[in-house]
């Protein structure tokens, strides 16, 4: 099992990409996603730091591909999706129009926010060309188990959502926006003040959501830290973390560690506590009653 | 003059909103293949035959919706009920899932294939590519569009649309949201449902009532005080200094006014949301929408709304239809 950084969800300035990339570089990880997956408008904000970045990792002896955005519906963002499949890079793809622009045949990578649950549609996309697919987060161990295998069979290798606020769903409102009283239009790229997002609270202070533009995420950062075994069993190819501020390296060098075994799960996960924004973690998709649960809370007492 | 495409959680809705003036109906099997699973709700294989009957002898269809993402390793389940529904007549069936599309078009190539909404093909590239790849005649569009990306898709594509008019409002993109599961563990795209009933928890807590999904608060009202069902998106929260509905209020989706800018756009059906509704609210709905299609199918202006009575008490908003939503 190895790691894959996915795209950042969040809307961070040009030079906190750079640092980010440059980082990253060093960063025990075999792959990269880079590209903006949640709203077109940042983008010009920072594309250019992408042809950067793709060099610095591509040096380091990263895979890297471009994600296409999951949502897409403006006819600027069709032509952004077609141009993506232009370049040459591998894509991955996060809405089903990419793949409208890829040649069949072509490699490309699925990303968490397409629709795989089954065997069907894993052997459809790997018949279409997919090598590589992150399954969308709240699939059980049972279906990942079953997939993995699909997945080996067909020639896929099949991705778990490792670490990251959860992206649980995406809308054509803006949130952030709403929040500001402005419409998605007028939205003066507030998002951008929260770059782990904004967190929203229910009325009694439980930790929840958060928001980002138009997507909601997960107050709890999900952590695959207590997983790792059973998800090797399953035959899982790769843990996806998805970046947040702070110490990302770090926590990529952690997640490292555990599939090397120099590290337990449980070690890894208190150290996690420290790091996340907003302290909390939860893997309860994989196994638990709920997304939001945590398996290491008994044992922390 | 625009198809009217309406629920039926029952055969009862179905006889009842056939005979209201329905020209589809749209139901599903009692099991999670269907994302209106909800308990006492939808059709026995046996039902649905005798629903098909029903309809097809007084010139209505029948569509069946077989729009969960079918499970791992139980394929099967949603396969048989594809043959069920072939062999009962359906007329159509509402798809979402790649896989299950990609089995239908090579073992039931003559049966009718609708994109449904849970597929959220938001553009002509993505409906094109399900057209060509699996055959789909219908696409039911989700509820990001404006009235203005709506024509500008039927511009684009040779498929027909459909879209919702009046019911429940999504405001995420359907068929890819997992706040439901999130908080409860069950899901519209795995199990059919969203903020399911069973994880539902209400508690008087001093002058409120404390409304919980899956143990989280969604929103807390004066004893007394009419207490909307505790949907997830719709409910009232917190961030920063603010609280508030910061993805929703507790809206219902009502359309009407733009049928005639709907027909312009190229909208081949309109649907009405509510399978889990009551016999007497389906026919009372589709009665007045046949009107309202009718009247705009003959240049005439549309009838003054027999729906407000309906929304009564409830806020209604157009949703993304006007892009001033967003």
């Amino acid at each position: 099992m190895d790691l894959t950084v996915g795209p950042n969800p969040f809307f961070w300035t040009a030079g906190a990409v750079r640092g980010f990339y440059a980082a990253l570089a060093r960063a025990p990880v075999a792959r990269v996603v880079i590209g903006e997956w949640v709203c077109s408008k940042r983008l010009p904000f920072w594309q250019d730091e992408i042809p950067q970045a793709v060099e610095t990792l591509q040096a380091a002896g990263k895979a890297v591909a471009l994600s296409s955005l999951a949502l897409i519906t403006l006819k600027r963002e069709r032509k952004l999706t077609a141009d993506l499949a232009a370049t040459g890079l591998a894509v991955e793809i996060n809405d089903l129009t990419a793949l409208h622009h890829i040649p069949e045949g072509t490699p490309f990578w699925v990303g968490p926010m397409v629709n795989v649950y089954n065997e069907g549609t894993l052997r459809w996309l790997a018949g279409r060309g997919a090598t590589r697919i992150c399954l969308p987060p709240e699939l059980p161990l049972e279906s990942v188990a079953v997939l993995a295998q699909a997945g080996r069979e067909a020639g896929v290798s099949v991705e778990v959502w490792g670490h990251g606020r959860l992206p649980l769903a995406i809308s054509g409102r803006c949130y952030h926006a709403r929040l500001h009283d402005r419409a998605k239009d007028n939205c003066q790229f507030v998002c951008a003040e929260d770059p782990d997002g904004r967190e929203v609270d229910t009325l009694d202070g439980q930790k929840f959501l958060v928001v980002n533009g138009v997507q909601t995420l997960s107050q709890s950062t999900a952590s695959m830290a207590l997983q790792i075994e059973a998800l090797r069993d399953a035959g899982v190819a790769a843990l996806r973390l998805s970046p947040q501020t702070g110490d990302f390296t770090g926590i990529c060098r952690g997640y490292a560690a555990v599939l090397a075994g120099r590290k337990s799960g449980a070690e890894l996960a208190a150290e996690l506590a420290g790091q996340v924004p907003g302290g909390r973690l939860s893997d309860g998709f994989l196994s638990g009653p709920a997304g939001a649960h945590w398996s290491g809370a008994a044992a922390a007492g | 003059m625009m198809e009217l495409v309406c629920p039926a959680g029952t055969p009862a809705a179905l006889r009842a909103a056939v005979e209201a003036g329905a020209h589809a109906i749209y139901c599903g099997f009692a099991d999670e293949t269907n994302a209106r699973n909800f308990p006492g709700l939808n059709f026995s294989r046996e039902e649905l035959a005798e629903g098909v009957a029903f309809a097809h002898a007084r010139g209505a269809k029948v569509l069946v919706a077989i729009n969960t993402f079918p499970r791992a390793g139980a394929e099967p389940l949603w396969h048989r009920a594809l043959a069920d529904a072939e062999t009962a007549g359906a007329d159509a069936v509402i798809l979402a899932d790649l896989g299950l599309l990609a089995h239908t078009a090579e073992h039931h190539p003559n049966l009718r294939r609708h994109l449904s909404v849970q597929a959220a093909a938001a553009n002509p590239d993505a409906i094109n590519l399900y057209a060509q790849a699996f055959g789909v005649r219908r696409v039911v569009l989700p509820r990001v569009l404006s009235v203005q990306e709506i024509a500008a898709i039927n511009r684009e594509i040779d498929v027909e649309t459909e879209v919702f008019v009046f019911g429940g409002l999504c405001v995420m993109a359907e068929g890819r949201c997992s706040l439901s599961s999130y908080a409860t563990g069950r899901s519209p795209n795995m199990n059919g449902v969203c903020s399911p009933a069973s994880h539902v928890a209400y508690a008087e807590e001093g002058p409120e009532l404390a409304a919980r999904l899956g143990g989280f608060t969604i929103h807390r009202t004066p004893k007394g005080a009419p207490a909307p069902y505790p949907t997830l998106c719709k409910g009232c929260f917190t961030s920063a200094e603010q609280t508030g509905h910061i993805f929703e209020d507790p809206v219902s989706l009502d359309a009407t006014q733009l049928i005639p800018a709907l027909a312009r756009a190229g909208v081949s059906a309109l649907k009405i949301e509510g399978r889990q509704r009551s016999r007497a609210y389906v026919a009372q709905v589709v009665r007045s929408f046949r009107a309202a299609v009718e009247a705009q199918a003959a240049g005439q202006p549309l009838p003054e709304s027999a729906l407000a009575r309906l929304t009564e008490g409830q806020a209604a908003t157009t949703g993304a239809y006007a892009k001033t939503w967003r």
